[in-house]
């Protein structure tokens, strides 16, 4: 019995040789995987998702009309009215819905051991990285286009031509701290559950940031509020239209929520695709 | 063991000439469980090989980190000289895993493009559905095909790159009969080109059709490992049984251990057992000797093989490995 157990035997010519060999020096995709072939069909498979595209789209539009109609939108706001600042605000409010439920998709693909697939691939963990971010940027400024498009065609808001492309320039880019939270939360929590903890979260991160209702400066919500993440980019965005001055605390609350998150990302990743 | 041969003069350096596989003294342990602990496997190209075992061996663990999904934890690892990192971004190395790695709201055909463009140069798409034989299925939604129809479209990816080494890790679990040999078929037909398989499976019957070699694994190691006819030859052997009154002198004993052919003698009170190739002579030296009487020849299927070879005592405290 124990004779043949550890003979090991390997390599038996039993089939012949190779009639194509197979050559090792084949190439390696360019940017490591990333292409824009691939950008598009990722974006076109995140637009499948209807209750995503509702999510970012339908839901600050529909915020934004029931806000302005119930405030009268045609107070006096800085540079602008009311409705316009309302419309600020959901700008930000969507293109963060837009990019946290983009990157938290992760969470569905690594249940669905979809990441790990990609492993199996030439497709580099930096670009995939890569390929998140721009799909963020995308479905973040299709949510911010959607809420000044219905905007401008209701009438309501009233600014100064160039505070249109830069307000929605702020809170595009503002909204790339939340595609970091996005996938932080993406990397951390189990898929059932991180749809439910977003919703949530990014409704409080909204109230505190004062996007659904202003908080009075030097209350003791308003210190409390300081420490959140949209607390900085509420204000900032809304800073060229009232003409409040930028304070650093602003910009400070931004840079150290975007540290965070991204750390945060990166720390999750890298424990992630050592498992196993 | 048979390693790396130098290449002839004036020929290019190809995938002949290297180990397709080489793993070398591999253990992996997560936390406290040791899942591997101390495999060596050599695949050389062309080869076919099984890996065989039942759950908990350590297969899928191995074959991870063959396809650099898993470092392990002591030992090394190379593709075509490679580590496996390399080998996958080149498209050298595909596989087909048990379950997963698909994205449902995709059709077959767009879950295939997908993949392609995620390679420097791959087949045609059209191509690989139609040789996993899926095309009939190709606008259909990924989430809505059968367990079966899910393997092939896997198996309709790892043809993409057009790999040397194809490792597919229990493929037809869960499919009924006909869909294990229509998955097999399409392997078969695909394997004919002399490309690399590694297959792990707990079914005995498709190592033995499907496979050159293989290889037994159990409790982390690798316990046999030969041709298919080599391991079969394991299973060779048949059982005589007889009764002997009194018990089987100590003399007799020995001599039955010497009779050629014999690899086993197990006294039970009166009942003796002899594993042995030549049952005849057994058979013969227990009537003509011996008191026995009441004796039975019966033959050692491939599953009592493969029982006990992967069902022998534990050697060490480590805890049984799982299959993760």
């Amino acid at each position: 019995m124990t004779s043949a157990t550890q003979s090991a035997q390997p390599g038996h010519p039993v089939r012949p040789a190779p009639a194509v060999l197979p050559t090792l020096h084949r190439p390696v995709p360019a940017w490591g995987g990333f292409s824009l072939r691939l950008f598009a069909l990722e974006v076109r498979r995140l637009l499948r998702n209807r209750r995503t595209v509702i999510l970012m789209v339908v839901m600050p539009v529909a915020l934004y009309f029931i806000a302005s109609s119930s405030v009268g939108g045609d107070q006096d706001a800085g540079h602008g009215n009311v409705a316009a600042y309302i419309l600020i605000s959901m700008g930000v409010y969507g293109a963060m819905l837009a990019t946290t439920s983009a990157e938290a998709m992760v969470a569905v693909e690594r249940s669905r051991g979809w990441t790990r697939q990609l492993r199996l691939t030439p497709l580099t963990p930096v670009a995939y990285i890569l390929l998140k971010a721009c799909c963020a940027v995308v479905l973040g400024a299709l949510s911010v286009t959607a809420v000044y498009l219905a905007g401008a065609v209701s009438g309501g808001p009233q600014m100064a031509g160039y505070l249109w492309p830069l307000t929605a320039g702020i809170a595009l880019a503002g909204s790339l701290v939340f595609a970091a939270l996005g996938l932080f939360l993406g990397y951390l929590l189990p898929s059932e559950n991180v749809m439910q903890f977003l919703g949530l979260g990014v409704a409080a991160m909204a109230f505190l940031g004062g996007l659904f209702y202003p908080i009075p400066a030097g209350s003791t919500l308003d210190l409390v509020a300081s420490f959140t993440p949209l607390y900085g980019l509420g204000h900032l965005v809304h800073a060229p239209l009232t003409g409040d001055p930028v304070q650093a605390v602003w910009v400070l609350n931004v840079l150290v929520w975007f540290a965070i998150f991204v750390l945060g990302a990166v720390w999750r990743f890298r424990a992630d695709t050592a498992r196993g | 063991m048979n390693t790396t041969t130098a290449p002839a003069p004036g020929r290019q350096t190809t995938g002949s000439d290297l180990l397709a596989v080489a793993l070398t003294g591999a253990t992996k342990t997560f936390g406290r469980t040791a899942a591997v602990r101390g495999v060596d496997l050599h695949v050389r190209p062309g080869e076919v090989v099984a890996l065989l075992g039942p759950n908990g061996a350590g297969k899928t663990t191995t074959l991870d980190m063959i396809l650099g999904l898993g470092t392990p934890t002591t030992g090394e690892v190379s593709l075509y000289g490679m580590p496996p990192r390399t080998a996958v971004a080149r498209g050298l190395v595909a596989a087909v895993l048990q379950s997963g790695g698909l994205l449902p709201d995709l059709t077959v055909k767009e879950m295939v493009t997908y993949t392609a463009c995620l390679f420097a140069r791959t087949r045609p798409v059209a191509e690989v559905l139609q040789r996993a034989g899926i095309t009939g299925i190709a606008d259909r939604k990924v989430g809505k095909c059968s367990g079966g129809e899910q393997q092939r479209l896997r198996f309709a990816m790892a043809l993409l790159a057009d790999p040397a080494l194809l490792v597919l890790d229990e493929p037809t679990t869960g499919m009924d009969v006909d869909g294990r040999r229509r998955f097999w078929q399409s392997i078969r037909a695909d394997g004919d080109e002399g490309r690399t398989v590694l297959f792990a499976t707990h079914y005995l019957e498709e190592a033995d059709v499907y496979a050159d070699r293989i290889v037994l694994m159990a409790r982390g190691l690798v316990v046999a490992d030969g041709t298919t006819a080599e391991v079969k030859a394991l299973a060779s052997g048949r059982t005589v049984r007889a009764t002997v009154p009194g018990g089987l002198p100590t003399a007799d004993l020995h001599r039955l251990g010497d009779l050629s052919g014999v690899d086993e003698v197990e006294v039970r009170g009166e009942s003796v057992l002899v594993h042995t190739a030549d049952s005849d002579a057994v058979a013969r030296y227990l009537l003509d000797a011996t008191t026995a009487r009441d004796l039975e020849i019966t033959a050692r299927a491939l599953e009592d093989a493969f029982v006990s070879l992967t069902a022998a005592p534990e050697p060490s405290t480590t805890p049984e490995g799982s299959d993760r």
